[in-house]
């Protein structure tokens, strides 16, 4: 079996007596899409904190691409190749889209400690920064100020900030939150067509969306993992139909 | 008038005025206005760095007279002990200053927000007192300085037009360094963290070390202001570095336009003219600038050239 870009041990975390995140342990490897559904509450948001260095864990490590990553702060790991999307769209608003995008490109290129070359006009930055632009299709979009884009372009953006930092894994938490239906098929495209080169771990409640894209789904319910598999294993598993499905009869 | 302030008007404009201030001086006989305009860019150079973390980096730093202070205690101290050698004296002024500001940035940049306001305060006091305790040279009272800093034997400080050229020079080039960093990779990051940390942190920025750089260039220029200080009125004080000024210096920022840089010039000029004048009818200036302060704040929120670009939409 080859390495786990991704793996988590026995990950935990409590907040006082609430235990958010429990035992949970799971993998992503080469070119999968492993996605983790849960109900609201589920400690979803959490574990992507755990995963990328923002909440320490109380116990449990988090391996990347089997080198030990658990005591390394969010910008190391990031620079390791763990890329993330936010579940709250996190662009900056004052910079052009083109310009969110070649910040990833130079933060991937080393240190920022140079004084005198514009950096918009570095066409080095922005050629790479163009071509993830093009490939989320924010390519007609390059010039605008981010904060004035859609809801759904934001979210477009938001990955394609990501891409730029050229990420060896991504985490997406809730891609799709509040995309319309167009955005939301144009990303399960992007993301699909993706996952070849990148893996991913996918935090989402667009269960059409997991279900098109995932290779493996965990579910999560009060910090637990209860049940793990194929997409068609987890449709058919009893225990996850009453716990998570159960009201979504015919999904 | 949103044009007039992307291309380089403004700018330009404003450093041909000022560097014409000389010669409006000599046709007119006005030392006065010489003098004036001398301290107006004095501080205009601390405004000036001080809008470089303020604006750029949204480092609300209220202890940035604590430089003028360092700069200026530096030039007094070795006068008092017959330095003046501007080659030996200016290298120690940016020393000092660098050291202050390297130290302390690294302790307040921990922070944020509020804390960050209180902890840069509280640096700056602690200069202040230290300054009002340093018996052997003035203590409160402040220190005399005999003369001004020598440049290789000329008289270049201490001649008032040539001394207004220096500091117009060393102002304008802080502009222009100052305005290729904010372009730069560099002043990318800074803007950035300014407007999202956690992204910059999810690409693998660590904006610490970067605030930490942008503080101490910032405390350097300010610090050299300090040195420009002494020279200017032959006298140092520990006034320089009290917190009333770290807080004229925020307003400079403010009424100028945050983040413009010459802002922060324009925005110099405007208050030490608006003091003059209004100081000329009442010593309680101050209840009439206040409400005009608020007024700026309320209504003008980029500042001068805010109101400048509001009128062109």
């Amino acid at each position: 079996m080859t390495t786990p870009v991704l793996e988590l041990k026995e990950l935990n975390k409590s907040y006082g007596a609430l235990h958010v995140t429990r035992n949970v342990s799971i993998t992503v490897g080469p070119g999968e899409i492993h996605a983790i559904i849960g109900p609201n509450g589920a400690g979803k948001t959490t574990l992507i904190g755990q995963i990328c260095g923002a909440l320490p864990s109380d116990s449990g490590r988090v391996f990347f691409a089997g080198e030990d990553v658990t005591a390394l702060p969010v910008a190391k790991r990031a620079m390791r190749g763990l890329g993330r999307s936010f579940q709250i769209t996190a662009i900056l608003p004052e910079f052009s889209a083109l310009e969110n995008v070649a910040l990833g490109v130079q933060a991937k290129a080393g240190h920022s400690f140079r004084f005198f070359r514009s950096a918009a006009r570095d066409e080095g930055l922005n050629e790479k920064a163009r071509q993830c632009l093009d490939t989320v299709g924010l390519l007609g979009r390059v010039d605008i100020r981010a904060g004035d884009l859609s809801h759904g372009e934001k979210r477009v953006l938001e990955l394609a900030i990501a891409l730029a930092g050229q990420p060896k894994v991504l985490l997406l938490d809730e891609p799709m939150a509040g995309a319309g239906p167009d955005e939301s098929a144009r990303l399960v495209d992007v993301l699909g067509a993706l996952k070849v080169s990148i893996p991913m771990l996918l935090v989402e409640h667009d269960m059409d969306a997991v279900f098109k894209l995932a290779d493996r789904i965990s579910v999560l319910v009060y910090g637990e993992i209860i049940a793990s598999g194929s997409v068609e294993e987890i449709r058919n598993n009893p225990a996850v139909k009453e716990a998570y499905l159960g009201s979504e009869e015919g999904v | 008038m949103t044009e007039l302030l992307k291309n380089r008007t403004v700018p330009v404009l404003l450093f041909v005025l000022l560097a014409l201030v000389p010669v409006y001086a000599s046709l007119f006989d006005d030392r006065f206005v010489l003098l004036f305009a001398t301290r107006i860019l004095i501080l205009a150079l601390a405004a000036l760095s001080l809008d470089f973390i303020l604006g750029l980096g949204a480092m609300v730093s209220f202890g940035h007279a604590a430089y003028l202070g360092l700069g200026a205690y530096a030039i007094g101290i070795l006068a008092a002990h017959d330095v003046w050698e501007a080659w030996i004296s200016f290298p120690v002024v940016i020393l000092v200053s660098a050291l202050f500001a390297a130290v302390t940035g690294a302790i307040s940049l921990k922070t944020r927000g509020v804390y960050f306001i209180m902890i840069t305060l509280a640096f700056g006091q602690m200069a202040y007192y230290t300054a009002t305790s340093l018996s052997a040279y003035g203590g409160d009272d402040g220190l005399t300085m005999w003369g001004r800093t020598e440049f290789f034997g000329t008289d270049l400080f201490a001649n008032d037009t040539s001394f207004y050229l220096v500091v117009f020079g060393i102002l304008l080039g802080s502009y222009l360094f100052l305005k290729q960093v904010a372009a730069s990779r560099f002043g990318r990051v800074l803007k950035g963290a300014r407007q999202n940390e956690a992204r910059l942190n999810a690409l693998g920025i660590d904006p610490f070390k970067y605030r930490l750089a942008a503080f101490v260039i910032a405390g350097v220029m300010a610090g050299l202001a300090g040195a420009l200080l002494a020279n200017h009125a032959e006298f140092v004080s520990p006034a320089y570095m009290s917190w009333h000024r770290s807080g004229e210096l925020i307003v400079m920022v403010v009424l100028g336009g945050l983040g413009y840089l010459h802002g922060a010039i324009l925005g110099a000029i405007a208050f030490l003219a608006l003091e003059e004048i209004l100081s000329g009818y009442t010593e309680h200036w101050r209840l009439i600038f206040g409400p005009l302060l608020i007024l700026v704040v309320l209504y003008a929120r980029g500042g001068i050239l805010g109101a400048f670009k509001g009128r062109g939409k």
